[in-house]
């Protein structure tokens, strides 16, 4: 059962040849026979999780069954999950339970999808290889039949690893500069970061407001699909979040591709990566061609002030974002504050990590008194100038197409002691948050044994044509098959 | 050396919402401590603002009232520091795109003069909880019922040049923000809160002095206090030589003292920013003009209206149309009472005197306009005499009886107007002071003549105990007496 | 551009983190090379450019002013780090 897809499971479970109760329990068995090697999950809730199964099989009984009625699955830590403890990877909220779901979460329920846990991540989602999570870095599964212990990516790394490793069909994941997409590349599975503002971030844990966007994790683009069915929508408890149809994904996946006109950003070919990266991007591209699509060069002038424009305004956001946590009302209070202050600074030193603080501290000087300008509106003034360079080559192209990470999953601890190192990890995924817009990770090869991922980039709301590029290409390759081992 | 004073105010106006500004949370005052403080507004981890229409509502019916620009777009800042009672670490405010631009208020001054008062800006804010002081063990206690209570934060221009000035604005904007159903105006519960900016320059001078800002005064006594309290501790520094500090300062009214809170230098660095989960909001035609109608009669409107309809002078009408809920006790008072200047004058006098002994407003009052109105009549009828009535005032107030008549009636106030009986009371009077009758037949002096018929009324009065028309006494005694 | 120790200081306290001596030279080097990489900023000529504060180009909704919150007090004060009498409990607050 553990290497189907959503949409197998949900046909298992539709003609009884399992139940939802069973199902969990196989999963719930396998995540805690396996997850030692990669400690994908967080926290693992089983009670919780075959009450819900339960409460699906009744669901079913009664008929009103979706098409996520009892198949099992997981919630990145960031969102809040009502009675199951949400800790975003920090010892900040390593005991906070909330009392609350996040929409998503709810949607999820609604559907009678069965929880199993919260999955590790980067802390606060900050990082792009899940090693700064206060409940220890994940390992990514592919490697690790060599012996190397390489990162799974970030910040959604604990989802990617575990979908990789089949502990869950799928998973939610969060996005703000790459850590969908490149967990996934890294992780080899298929990963969806949203249209800004086309999924609820109502109960999901802000790094930074305007960038922050959910979105699915899986193996195949139809269970990324199938997702995106529950996840995308208007909520009025997110000022944010766009009052805009929601298409059926799934009823494009089968689309053709003849006509589709496909971009290459010159800019996104350059010598930052790897030539036999390159070589797996090209030939990916090649399925493209053959599936009659058309390929020509556009370039994006202002990509490469993407990082730095991101390097104000996300930290700058994540610093007020993250003033909530003052160990007054909720999370992680120090010993004996000997004063108002004393509590302030001690909780907030020993309750954040050392990267959430550099980037705290990043921001704060970003905003303040003197450097407003020079930082944050310059920054917002560059993030336009990004914006329009994609807008300007959507003109010309229905998608652009590109490697998601320079290099294929680095050795844990090799990034680590040099942030900015670790900040070019994102050097393609990153511009595509500043413009808010649609784009894929999907399997496209291996490099010395590690996965690929081929970044798939849509204009404002494409979602269904990225997903249904995605899974054309999963028709005639079986990249997103293989199994770690 | 002679001074010129400048003052500039900065008031915080809490709207009369239902909800707060960001959330569905009851605004309601006097619950249980964090019972309406819910996950938005406890910052819980993932929660967001969705702004509440009426607070734009009300704050483009402001806009409306004190003639400012509307702000067509208006964007939320994020104001950063950390304190106890502000849960998100930062307020949302707006700064660079305010909801109300430049307007002005006229403010009537005791001279009779009017001055205009401009606003320079008002924007809309959230409002912080309460830190109690009250000790426990050695801790304090957060209450957030508060936070996130919509305020509008009115900024006026350095415009007014004396406590008197200053208060009257303040009273003049309590009047209009209760007078458009926007605020409730009850400064007991905070619903008006205001920072003063003061500086001297010296007299004609056209360069501003460094000013003080003095905090949170919520009361217009603290307010004029606190300003002629500033102006001397100014003064005094500026006429030993010395140079006022730019400071926030803290003013204690029950002791009539000030002290520093912060210097400019220690001045926070605010660090503000778009607030990232707001959008602008826009404000179209449609919005407006529905405000518009919405408009109730505005106190200047009213004033008008006082004169002209009842013919008060600019006085009373200034008085009694400047509160909402005072203009309509009048009101009422005078649909019942027919007489305006009679009704007037009882409201403020006997029923203003009582409220302000027993610190009341009129929403407390014990006795309705209709009742006010029912013992004017009988003034105005001369059923009841001035002592009389303020005997039935007494009863109504303290609702021994519900009835002007029956008051009347039960306690004897009646006036005995029946000529007959009033003669012969007159006679007897007369009868019983022949010295005095005869002084008065000698006096020539007019004046004199008036005065010593006073000298009757006293034994007449007690002859009907009390209840003989004093006007018809009068009338009977000149003609008995021979002019 | 570099940071100095002073500026470090004075935003750690802005931002209410503490941080030691050690911490402080550590972070003059990584916010100091943070730095450098975002001030590739200054380069792009951006006179004409309206900043951008959302990706999309969308206008507020606002909400009807109903009440839709119940108290929930016990739920949130059973996660609070110190309460009494339905307070929360912080350290003496001196204005």
């Amino acid at each position: 059962m553990h290497n189907k897809s959503v949409a197998e499971l949900s046909r298992e479970l539709e003609s009884g040849n399992v139940s939802s109760v069973e199902l969990a329990q196989q999963f719930l068995d396998r995540v805690k026979r396996e997850d030692e090697k990669y400690n994908s999950f967080i926290t693992v809730s089983e009670e919780q999780a075959l009450a819900e199964a339960k409460a699906a099989d009744e669901m079913r009984a009664a008929g009103k069954a979706t098409p996520w009625t009892g198949v099992p699955f997981a919630h990145k830590d960031i969102f809040c999950t009502n009675g199951v403890r949400t800790t975003c990877g920090s010892k900040m909220l390593e005991n906070f339970v909330p009392p609350y779901d996040a929409t998503v979460t709810a949607n999820f329920r609604a559907a009678g999808a069965v929880c199993l846990g919260k999955t590790n991540m980067d802390e606060f989602a900050m990082g792009s290889s899940s090693e700064s999570s206060y409940y220890g870095a994940t390992t990514n599964p592919w490697g690790l039949g060599a012996g190397d212990k390489r990162v799974p990516g970030g910040s959604s790394g604990g989802s990617a690893a575990a979908v990789a490793a089949r502990l869950v069909p799928a998973a939610t994941g969060t996005d703000t500069g790459g850590s969908i997409r490149q967990p996934a590349a890294l992780c080899g599975i298929t990963g969806l970061k949203p249209t800004y503002g086309r999924v609820s971030r109502y109960g999901m844990i802000a790094f930074a407001s305007s960038l922050d966007q959910g979105g699915p994790m899986a193996r195949t683009a139809e269970d990324a699909a199938l997702m995106m069915n529950v996840m995308a929508g208007h909520d009025p408890k997110d000022s944010t979040c766009i009052d805009r149809a929601v298409p059926d994904y799934t009823a494009t996946l089968n689309e053709p591709l003849k006509g589709l006109k496909i971009g290459l950003p010159k800019e996104y070919f350059s010598d930052q990566l790897s030539p036999a990266m390159e070589e797996q991007v090209r030939n990916a591209i090649r399925e493209y061609e053959k599936l009659g699509a058309t390929v020509k060069e556009v370039s994006l002038p202002n990509a490469k002030l993407a990082i730095a424009a991101y390097y104000v305004i996300a930290p700058a956001e994540a610093s007020a974002n993250l003033s909530r946590f003052d160990g007054v009302r909720y999370g992680y209070r120090c010993e004996d504050p000997k004063d108002l202050m004393d509590m302030y600074t001690r909780t907030r030193a020993e309750g954040f990590g050392s990267e959430v603080k550099r980037r705290i501290l990043v921001g704060t000087y970003a905003l303040s008194h003197g450097y407003y300008d020079a930082y944050y509106l310059q920054a917002q003034k560059v993030r336009r100038l990004i914006q329009q360079d994609f807008l300007n080559a959507f003109k010309d192209v229905d998608v652009l197409m590109s490697p998601v990470t320079p290099s294929p999953a680095f050795a844990q601890g090799e990034k680590t002691t040099d942030p900015v190192a670790m900040y070019l990890e994102d050097v393609f995924t990153i511009a595509i948050n500043l413009a808010g817009i649609p784009a894929m990770s999907v399997p496209a090869g291996f490099v010395d044994g590690l996965p690929v991922g081929l970044q798939i980039i849509g204009d404002h709301f494409s979602e269904a044509r990225l997903l249904n590029a995605a899974h054309q290409f999963q028709q005639v390759t079986d990249w997103h098959q293989r199994e770690p081992k | 050396m002679q001074w010129d004073i400048v003052i500039g105010l900065e008031i915080h106006v809490q709207l009369a919402t239902r909800t707060k500004i960001f959330s569905g949370s009851s605004t309601a005052y006097g619950a249980e401590p964090n019972t309406q403080a819910n996950a938005v507004d406890l910052a819980m981890p993932g929660m967001l603002p969705v702004p509440n229409e009426n607070a734009f509502r009300y704050a483009v019916m402001f806009s409306l009232a004190t003639n400012a620009e509307i702000g067509r777009r208006s964007v939320f800042e994020r104001k950063n520091y950390f304190y106890p009672d502000l849960p998100k670490g930062y307020q949302t405010t707006q700064l660079a795109e305010p909801i109300v631009g430049p307007g002005h208020i006229d403010i009537d001054l005791a001279d009779g003069s009017s001055k205009r008062v401009r606003i320079h800006h008002a924007h809309l804010e959230e409002d912080a909880g309460k830190s109690l002081h009250e000790d426990y063990h050695g801790m304090s206690g957060i209450d957030l019922n508060r936070a996130g209570t919509p305020l509008v934060e009115v900024v006026t221009e350095p415009d007014m040049n004396s406590a008197e000035e200053a208060v009257a604005f303040a009273k003049k904007l309590h009047s209009l923000v209760t007078s458009l159903g926007i605020c409730d105006g009850d400064m007991s519960q905070g619903s008006m809160r205001f920072d003063v900016n003061i500086s001297l320059k010296p007299k004609g001078s056209d360069e501003l002095g460094t000013r003080t800002e003095t905090k949170n005064l919520n009361s217009f006594r603290f307010m004029e206090q606190a300003i002629h309290h500033e102006v001397e501790r100014q003064m005094d520094i500026l006429e030993d030589g010395g140079r006022i500090v730019q400071e926030t300062r803290l003013y204690n009214g029950d002791r009539d003292e000030s002290r520093s809170m912060r210097t400019k230098e220690e001045a926070n660095d605010y660090r503000y920013f778009p607030c990232p989960d707001l959008l602008p909001v826009e404000i179209d035609d449609a919005f407006i003009e529905e405000a518009r109608a919405s408009l109730p009669e505005l106190p200047d409107e009213r004033k008008a209206r006082f004169k002209d309809q009842y013919g008060l002078n600019d006085y009373d009408a200034g008085v009694l149309s400047g509160e909402a809920k005072l203009a309509a006790f009048f009101e009422e008072t005078v649909q019942h009472g027919k007489d305006a200047k009679l009704a007037a004058n009882w409201i403020q006098g006997e029923f203003s005197a009582r409220l302000n002994a027993e610190e009341k407003s009129v929403a407390d009052s014990p006795i309705s306009g209709a009742q006010l109105g029912a013992l004017v009549v009988r003034i105005a009828d001369n059923t009841v005499s001035s002592a009389g009535a303020k005997k039935v005032f007494e009863a109504l107030w303290t609702g021994e009886n519900e009835d002007v008549d029956a008051i009347i009636d039960e306690k004897g106030l009646k006036q005995v107007s029946d000529t007959g009986a009033l003669e012969a009371m007159v006679d007897e009077v007369l009868a019983s002071m022949p010295e005095q009758v005869e002084q008065y037949q000698n006096e020539d002096n007019p004046k004199k003549r008036k005065k010593m018929l006073g000298g009757f009324m006293g034994p007449l009065m007690k002859a009907s105990k009390g209840q003989g028309n004093p006007k018809l006494f009068n009338e009977i005694l000149v003609r008995k007496l021979g002019g | 551009m570099s940071i100095s120790r002073e500026d470090i200081e004075k935003v750690a306290v802005l931002a209410r983190i503490k941080v030691d001596d050690e911490q402080v030279s550590a972070l003059e080097k990584d916010l100091g090379n943070i730095l450098d990489l975002v001030d590739q900023l200054g380069a792009a000529d951006t006179d004409s450019v309206e900043p951008m504060a959302h990706p999309l180009d969308a206008v507020q909704k606002l909400r009807a002013d109903e009440v839709t919150e119940t108290n929930q007090r016990e739920a949130f004060q059973a996660i609070a780090p110190a309460t009494e009498d339905g307070l929360y409990l912080v350290p003496k607050v001196i204005e």
